[in-house]
């Protein structure tokens, strides 16, 4: 508490982005671990909470008339403008925020500080969800072969990763090639295994000179070896930014748009991890060969491509618990520097990189290639996305597993998969079905290249910008039918029960009055009404003086109670921004009972913003 | 008869028929005057039919004797047949080629398509105008419906029957008509039940360089005014064009002769742009080569998707005009055939529940494409990969369905037909056995005697079993209006369309599939509770009878 200079800040504006000419007027409050804005608006209240850990930049802006403007850019893709009315007070909490925001020490972060209300026990079950001894049985290990690998249990052949090796222009090292040898020996399906390098190639070579490179394929026998060139954490991270920019720019032309997100090179850096990932799982299936897979260090390129791999080999991984299980295999016990990619400490700006984020991605673009073939949805990736840098959880904290243990992580923090799994059925897949041909076996791409695939996922980047999501979500559509499917099969049940005994009483004679039969609960999937109601946006830019009538905003969520203490669930949609809640709950699209919808009253009943921009010049 | 003559080979053997994502098929190749048919004469081998209006270019190549024509059609599919022989393949070629390029629309299938599916419903006769104006205007009585145009002598791309407002008399509709670019004086389009308030749509005022005026367009239009209002005129061309058009005789509405309306310029593109546009974005879609960048830049140089961006974003602003500002619009650009449709029609999709209903789209189509005189004969000539630079053609309806297709992604529970309908619609705009999108308009269609020589695509569609395929099971009647994004990010290319033979789509499909069957699951549930607590209802109601008697 001691870095917050002004705890509370009054008739702070919070600047609508997209239409910059709507701001709420609020109150801002600085905790331990969030800023929160709370609007004035008497009838909602509405509260925006961000967690400390999530913010990513801080920037002061040029004071104008109406105050400073302070615009907070955050980990999960949020985007913050505040206009504070005082220069004095803006440099406070300016200054506040760059120090909240980088903690210098594990014990400043909010795991170690949040607590959900569970006990001990609870909270060591919560740990124990996710196990990974477990995991290696389920692979079939250790067997005859393997002491302790990464298998594909279909098959001998298997993945296994590493760092480069140290051959800098000549050296070589037998033991090294022994291994290989055992590897390649381990799976009797072939005569040769892959050695893939997730480097460009050129990259690799310039490692030669400092001692470091890459197999020789004389000197190992039966390998092929194949470079697959994902570029390195500086470009990745770079890429990440200019795409952010675009997702920033205010009201872009289709043409800004799609430069922007070509020259960002995001997508590209998406292909080559899949091509790579796809490569391996064909090596791996088609051509029965075990695969070694090392970039330079082995924890992040590897971790990407090898994960990509599993989930395409193994529908195991599809799974809610299979996906844990992967995060919690290839990247938390592999080594996979978490607190350096993600800034979770104040650190070197350079080690920072969208890694995890990068293999998040793939697995959406794989969900929207194969609908059927995951269990769980997007909502479930993005909250993932969101702890890994909310620190709310200690699943993520620190680079390998020797810092976790020696921090107790398990003796003084939540694990996020036990909340994860808690609410499982707000992140199922309505379409998954455990017989389902999508969910057996391997998930096949097509061999052609098609660079058509993949997606601007604005789901993600964009994803606090409800105006620019669809209004009407087939997912949850879906859970609610199979939710009210689930109701109704019981109903029948009970029913025939009782049709039965009637009928029987009734054949013997005897005269038994039953119960009147319940009224059915059922009445339509979503109590929002209005639900689809949204205004329209600003669809031109010259007609503002005209179109001066916007309609009134008032929003339907219910106030939300702001204590200082009583921190909210940790559900990101909640914790991050109450106005997320109400997005997901516009997305229920059932009009209630049946279909029987209220007309739209306009001004006074639309829940949403106008968010999107049609300003066209 | 004629297609005899152009059919030098009419069948040749042992063909080889490839197409994406399906394994090659040998077979027999048969021509017939509108078909070209490739039978494996395997059973469960499908057999290809493929009119040849669908056929938008071929190329041939030789390799040796056996010479290979790769067909590409309107519907952006491309396949290829291997033909032994040099003489059958050029001579199948040159058939191809004539077939394809038939003058005379009367030699055209639907002219010979014989139905063989019991028709219930005559679609010539389902969307009359009368009904319709019954369903659209009866609350109101400022309207009327004028049969001004019966003999298509005002203005020849209107349809016999028109609504106009009711103090304006026939004789100042003739007039307001030599004022109008085609004689498309302005008529009503939409009424919007919540507050009355109208689009009208027209062609360009004629006031060419020395400001002409014609009082009874004024009070033509000023006559859809409520007392005190004002309303905007919504000029699809931006004001350079409209400024230009005005040396041909063409322009816009001055404030001064119009002062109760203000006029915005949006810029919609029209013909050959639109039309290049097309080519380079199927080019694009059907590059494998190249690498992700080159795939975005592609696609943005095709600047498709800044059209739909253009176009939506008009539509709604017009329906913004309407719902919001309370205010009644007049959308126009040149001809009032293109942009101007594209823009009430849209709007109309936002602002009308009824127009995101099977039947409803139906009768906005009839009402807004047909009747309204979209020259589909012209504008759908040719597709994407036609070489010949002809000037009429225009992806125009296609880019109307590609904005439906985008809201329906928005608003996925608000429509009652699925993507399938959509598709299936430009597929007949193109090439049909049906006689729906023949002619360029009204008059046409008339002297063509479509409604007696050819079939409705309505007949077709409106059966049951044709319905079901395109019926989206997440339909809930949402009676809102509906407002869609127009940022970038919420604008999709549509796969459906464009990618649809170069990816397979059986996950897609799987999908799809998976929806219907958990829903349908879940109303088969619901009867069976009904049934059964409808039942037990009556055997609790005997019982207490015989309790108490």
């Amino acid at each position: 508490m001691e870095h917050i200079r002004t705890p509370k800040v009054e008739n702070v504006r919070l600047v609508d982005r997209i239409s910059s000419k709507k701001a709420a007027l609020g109150t801002l409050y600085l905790t331990a671990t969030h800023v929160i804005f709370v609007e004035n608006a008497p009838d909602t209240r509405k509260e925006t909470w961000i967690l400390h850990s999530q913010i990513s930049t801080i920037e002061k802006q040029a004071t104008t008339a109406t105050g400073c403007p302070l615009l907070i850019r955050c980990k999960n893709f949020q985007l913050l403008q505040l206009i504070i009315p005082q220069e004095r007070d803006c440099h406070d909490v300016y200054i506040s925020l760059i120090r909240l925001a980088r903690p210098v020490k594990y014990e400043e972060l909010y795991c170690f500080s949040f607590n959900p209300k569970l006990d001990k026990e609870e909270r060591e079950q919560g740990w124990m969800l996710i196990d990974l001894s477990e995991e290696y049985k389920r692979m079939g290990l250790p067997d005859d072969y393997w002491q302790l690998s990464d298998v594909n249990r279909d098959y001998r052949a298997s993945i296994c990763r590493s760092s480069q090796p140290l051959s800098g222009f000549s050296a070589r090292c037998l033991e090294d090639e022994q291994m290989l040898q055992a590897i390649r020996k381990a799976n009797p399906g072939s005569d040769f295994i892959y050695v893939v390098d997730t480097r460009p190639k050129l990259n690799a070579m310039a490692n030669r000179a400092a001692g470091k490179g890459y197999e020789n394929e004389d000197n190992y026998s039966n390998i092929k070896f194949q470079f697959i060139g994902i570029e390195n954490i500086h470009v990745m991270r770079n890429s990440l930014q200019k795409m952010l920019e675009v997702c920033e720019l205010k009201s872009p032309s289709m043409s800004d748009f799609l430069w922007g997100l070509e020259n960002s090179g995001w997508l590209r850096h998406i292909k080559a991890i899949m091509d790579a990932g796809i490569f391996i799982a064909k090596a791996v299936s088609e051509e029965a060969a075990s695969v070694l897979v090392h970039c330079s260090d082995g924890w992040d390129r590897t971790a990407q491509v090898c994960s990509v791999a599993s989930l395409l080999l193994d529908p195991h991984y599809r799974t809610l618990k299979g996906f844990m299980v992967l995060i919690e295999k290839d990247w938390i016990s592999f080594g996979h520097k978490f607190n350096h990619r993600y800034g979770n400490l104040d650190g070197d700006p350079k080690e920072i990189s969208p890694i995890i984020d990068q293999f998040i991605e793939c697995v959406w673009q794989l969900m929207e290639q194969f609908p059927c073939a995951f269990e769980f949805n997007e909502r479930f990736l993005i909250h993932i996305q969101h702890h890994i840098y909310s620190c709310q959880f200690g699943n993520f904290l620190c680079n390998s597993q020797k810092e976790r243990q020696e921090l107790k992580i398990q003796e003084r923090t939540y694990s996020l998969w036990a909340h994860l799994w808690k609410n499982r059925a707000d992140y199922m897949n309505p379409l998954f079905r455990a017989d389902h041909s999508q969910t057996q076996g391997i998930l096949r791409l097509p061999t052609t290249p098609c660079n058509f695939m993949y997606k601007f996922w604005s789901g993600m980047y964009n994803r606090f910008e409800k105006g620019l999501q669809p209004r009407q979500s087939v997912t949850d559509y879906l859970m609610a039918v199979k939710e009210e499917t689930q109701q109704l099969e019981e109903e029948l049940e009970a029913l025939e029960e009782r049709l039965e005994k009637i009928q029987k009483v009734q054949l013997n004679r005897t005269k038994v009055k039953s119960k009147q039969s319940e009224p059915s609960k059922h009445s339509g999937f979503s109590t929002s009404d209005n639900s689809t109601a949204n205004t329209p946006q600003d669809y031109s830019g010259n007609m503002q003086s005209f179109l001066s009538r916007s309609p009134s905003q008032g929003d339907e969520d219910s106030a939300l109670i702001l204590t200082q203490d009583n921190l909210k669930s940790s559900d990101p949609d909640l914790s991050a921004n109450s106005d997320q809640e109400s997005g997901v709950e516009d997305l229920s699209c059932r009009s209630p009972s049946g279909g029987e919808c209220v007309p739209s009253e306009d001004s006074g009943k639309d829940r949403d913003s106008d968010e999107a921009v049609f300003l066209t010049a | 008869m004629e297609f005899a003559e152009l059919i030098r080979t009419p069948r040749v053997d042992n063909v080889v028929l490839h197409r994406p994502f399906y394994p090659a098929v040998e077979g027999t190749l048969c021509l017939t005057g509108h078909h070209l048919i490739l039978s494996s004469r395997q059973d469960n081998t499908e057999e290809l039919w493929l009119l040849h209006s669908n056929i938008d270019a071929i190329d041939k190549r030789f390799v040796g004797p056996l010479g290979t024509i790769i067909i590409k059609c309107k519907d952006f599919r491309i396949i290829q047949l291997d033909i032994p022989g040099m003489e059958e393949c050029l001579n199948i070629a040159s058939s191809i080629e004539a077939l394809s390029t038939l003058d005379s629309i009367t030699l055209m299938y639907p002219f010979f398509y014989r139905p063989m599916f019991e028709v219930i419903e005559d679609g010539w006769h389902s969307f009359l105008p009368e009904q319709e104006f019954e369903l659209y205007s009866c609350s109101c009585d400022e309207w009327r419906l004028s049969y001004v145009n019966k003999e298509f002598a005002v203005c020849p791309s209107y349809p016999p029957i028109v609504i106009v407002p009711k103090s304006i008399d026939d004789e100042a509709l003739r007039k307001v008509a030599t004022f109008r670019h085609g004689g498309r004086f302005p008529v009503l389009s939409y009424y919007h039940k919540k507050n009355g308030m109208v689009i009208m749509r027209s062609g360009q005022p004629l006031t060419g360089t020395n400001g002409r005026r014609c009082k009874e367009d004024e009070k033509l239009i000023n006559a859809t005014l409520r007392a005190g209002k004002r309303g905007y005129i919504i000029d699809t061309r931006s004001l350079t064009v409209a400024q230009q058009a005005r040396a041909k005789g063409g322009g816009f509405e001055q404030e001064a002769h119009y002062p109760q309306w203000r006029r915005i310029h949006k810029s919609i593109e029209r013909y050959h742009i639109l039309q290049e546009s097309l080519i380079k974005l199927v080019e694009a879609c059907n590059d494998q080569t190249h690498n992700m960048d080159r795939w975005l830049s592609k696609l943005e140089a095709s600047n498709w998707l800044t059209h739909i961006k253009e176009i939506l974003t008009t539509a709604c602003l017009a329906a913004q005009c309407i719902d919001r500002e309370g205010a009644s619009i007049l959308i126009h650009g040149t001809e009032g055939t293109d942009s101007t449709l594209q823009v009430t029609s849209l709007a109309q999709i936002i602002l009308e529940p009824r127009s995101r209903t099977i039947r409803g789209f139906e009768a906005l189509i009839e009402r807004e494409w047909l009747q309204a005189g979209h020259p589909f004969q012209q504008r759908c000539a040719q597709s994407a990969y036609c070489n010949s630079k002809q000037k009429w053609e225009s992806p125009v309806f296609l880019l109307f369905l590609d904005c439906v297709w985008q809201i329906l992604r928005q608003f996925p529970c608000s429509f009652e037909f699925n993507e399938n309908f959509l598709i299936m619609l430009f597929e007949h705009a193109y090439a049909s056995q049906f006689g729906t999108f023949l002619g360029n308009n009204e008059s046409e269609r008339c002297k063509l005697k479509l409604q007696q020589k050819t079939m409705s695509l309505w007949s077709w569609v409106n059966r049951p079993s044709e319905l079901r395929k395109f019926t989206s099971p997440l339909f809930e009647a949402n009676n809102l209006v509906i407002w869609p994004s127009v940022a970038p990010q919420s604008l999709h290319l549509w796969e459906g369309i464009f990618l649809r033979w170069n990816r397979s789509s059986k996950y897609l499909d799987e999908a799809y599939e998976e929806m219907v069957n958990i829903i349908e699951y879940n109303k088969e549930l619901q009867a069976k509770v009904n049934i059964l607590r409808r039942q037990l209802a009556e055997l609790e109601t005997e019982d207490g009878m015989q309790e108490s008697p």
